[in-house]
């Protein structure tokens, strides 16, 4: 590997990109764009009824009912029914994602039928106003009307609420959607460029004239992963800053991500320089291209969590390698769980150096 | 003389096709070779075969003493080679390609020295995708040249260009066998053959029917000089009667060969006699042109020998 080749070639390849109009859209105003409509769409700020996860344990007494019921009238609030501990409650909501709980406790119905003061347990995630807000109002005000209902002139109220805290990290979707967009991206971008390229410059004669140099193959194609993990590294960026400041996502950004950012681009350009050699003509690059493409972004957890897959498609995920990074990615990003995040960087990583390699064993300048 | 280039029984074959059929030749150092031959002939298989890219079936083949499929990695850092219809990366400039070369080859090549030397220096900022065709191929040209090369391979370099960008690279042929660097022009132009090459090798169906220099391809494989009277047919039966020429009448012209210079005046004399009235005359030999469309056309009919050795 020749520094200084290698250098003249990643020039080129970072001039020929950066005057590239459509490339550089596609590679940093395209994920702002992809962000702002997936945080638009699942983010939650623009929901008219904020999910409620409510645990009732007077047993479905007629007070706790008609308390849920008039709950539900408000259409604030989207109520889900859950079955929780009682004493965690608040991490298990934090762990299923909800940003806002309700408990109805033990002789609910008893206490307000004998006008004794009780209160609902109200949990919310302060980090999140906008569901915490609307929670608090909707319940407040089925807790006055119930009072009001109740109310004499001598007794004081009779239904109170007590807030607390979810109890954890509290995930929304937006959160799983960085990593499976930066995931998105890190497949796309080389992936479709690859393989129209290696089918564009052969055509085009280009591998030949290349092939009259001292560049090597491999000098060729890391060149290319090179300015991939840059761009990356950009885009990446992009969104997560793009998430942050527009959906409030939350996402750890450590240097745990660094590797992925690395090796999914060296994966992916590594197989499109692949899948570009088998190709002889652009427009079947194309069809290649997408044939590997498409199955990989919609069932590696990109838009959806594989665990939401019928049971029959999720060994299919596991056998796609943008799945690795993606998992690795929200191991990073959302679990901490440095463990599985290295098991499937080496899986990645072991992944590409075979891509790789056959990359550049099967990549010829020219046909015989 | 040195030989940069030896050819010896060189065959490639495809499975049904003899591109290359047994052809022999030598190019002296510091000479200009034309290879020529309609499309298909098996020029460009010759060519890269001779680059390196391609490899041969049977036969010896040197390239600067080297075997250029074997040795093609050293061989690349010595010629220079531009392609029929040169392609480049599109948002590249002329000299941001020449750095990019000169990186390649571990050279350091003055662009704007390369660039004035094509005629190209006036471009040197534009962007490949916005060159013309003659701009294209003088940017290949001197892409050609950033690692210095003894060996330059053009490979048609003037096909589509305008007479004025055709002349332009015919100076800068000029200019490298000037500066002693071999040239192995491949070409569908045989006045650019004509004006520019020491030694011409014309090859059609795999085979070599004809090399030499131009005149000696002229002389020994052409017609010979002609003289042409604007006159009659009757003048041609009146010469062939009284003169002992065999003169032939077409298109408002009677058209004699000379064996020699003396004959032209013999003719005349007996055309002044004659008393036939006539409006001028010319005299007229073939061209590289003329006797490649001969020879190409006498071997298609199968009336033709190939010849062993350029």
């Amino acid at each position: 590997m020749n520094g200084r080749r290698l250098a003249g070639d990643f020039q080129v390849v970072v001039r020929s990109y950066v005057r590239n109009p459509v490339a550089l859209f596609f590679s940093l105003i395209f994920p702002i764009i992809l962000i702002a409509l997936f945080g638009a769409i699942l983010g939650g700020n623009g929901s008219v009824s904020t999910p409620l996860a409510v645990e009732n344990l007077d047993h479905n007494s007629p007070a706790s009912q008609a308390f849920l019921a008039a709950l539900n009238n408000t259409s604030l609030v989207q109520i889900t029914m859950v079955n929780y501990s009682a004493q965690n409650f608040g991490v298990a909501l934090g762990n299923n994602g909800y940003t806002t709980g309700l408990i109805i406790p033990q002789g609910f119905q008893a206490n307000y039928t004998n006008r004794t003061p009780v209160d609902v347990f109200l949990y919310t995630n302060p980090e999140d106003a906008s569901d915490a807000g609307i929670a608090e109002s909707a319940v407040q005000g089925v807790v006055t009307a119930f009072n009001l209902h109740a109310a004499c002139s001598t007794c004081s109220p009779i239904l109170g609420i007590t807030s607390r805290n979810v109890g954890s990290q509290v995930y929304k979707e937006i959160d799983y959607l960085i990593p499976g967009l930066i995931g998105f991206t890190i497949l796309t971008s080389p992936m479709f460029s690859m393989v129209d390229v290696a089918a564009s410059y052969r055509k085009d004669g280009i591998f030949r004239e290349l092939s009259l140099t001292p560049l090597t193959k491999a000098e060729w194609l890391t060149s290319r992963i090179l300015w991939y993990v840059l761009l990356t590294f950009i885009s990446a960026g992009i969104m997560i800053g793009a998430g942050i400041v527009l959906f409030n996502a939350h996402v750890q950004v450590n240097a745990g991500i660094l590797p992925f950012l690395f090796a999914g681009p060296f994966l992916f350009v590594s197989l499109g320089m692949l899948a570009g050699t088998v190709a002889k003509t652009p427009e079947s690059a194309a069809l290649i291209g997408n044939i590997i493409t498409f199955p990989m972004m919609f069932l590696s957890g990109t838009f959806f969590a594989v665990s939401l897959f019928p049971s029959w498609l999720q060994p299919i995920a596991h056998v796609l390698p943008l799945y690795y990074v993606i998992d690795g990615m929200n191991q990073v990003m959302l679990f901490s769980n440095a463990t599985r995040a290295l098991t499937d960087l080496v899986i990645v990583m072991a992944i590409a150096l075979v891509f790789f390699g056959l990359a550049v064993r099967f990549f010829t300048w020219r046909d015989e | 003389m040195r030989q940069a280039i030896e050819v010896h029984g060189l065959v490639k074959e495809y499975p049904g096709l003899m591109a290359v059929d047994h052809i022999d030749f030598t190019v002296a150092a510091g000479s200009v070779f034309a290879f020529l031959g309609p499309n298909g002939a098996g020029k460009t298989t010759t060519t890269e075969i001779l680059e390196g890219l391609r490899r041969r079936t049977e036969g010896e083949v040197r390239v600067l003493d080297l075997d250029p499929w074997k040795d093609g990695y050293a061989l690349h850092r010595k010629i220079g080679v531009i392609p029929q219809d040169f392609r480049f990366f599109e948002k590249i400039t002329p000299r941001e390609g020449i750095q990019y070369y000169g990186a390649l080859f571990g050279t350091h090549p003055d662009p704007a020295d390369l660039l004035r030397r094509v005629a190209l220096e006036d471009k040197a900022d534009s962007r490949y995708d916005t060159l013309s065709g003659g701009q294209k191929q003088k940017m290949g040209l001197a892409l050609s040249l950033t690692n210095d090369p003894q060996i330059c391979f053009l490979d048609e370099p003037t096909t589509g260009l305008d007479p004025h960008a055709r002349r332009a690279i015919w100076e800068v042929i000029r200019g490298l066998r000037a500066e002693g660097r071999t040239v192995f022009l491949t070409t569908h132009y045989l006045e650019e053959a004509e004006l520019l090459a020491d030694r011409v090798a014309i090859i059609h169906h795999g085979r070599i029917i004809a090399a030499g220099t131009p005149t000696e391809i002229i002389r020994t494989r052409g017609r010979p000089e002609r003289l042409l009277i604007e006159a009659p047919a009757s003048l041609a039966d009146y010469l062939r009667t009284n003169a002992g020429v065999s003169a032939e009448a077409h298109d408002g012209r009677v058209e004699v060969p000379l064996g020699t210079k003396g004959d032209a005046l013999r003719v005349l004399n007996a055309v002044a006699t004659s008393g036939i009235p006539w409006e001028g005359f010319t005299t007229t030999q073939d061209t590289l042109e003329d006797v490649f469309v001969r020879l190409v056309g006498q071997m298609d009919e199968g009336t033709l020998k190939s010849e062993g050795h350029a």
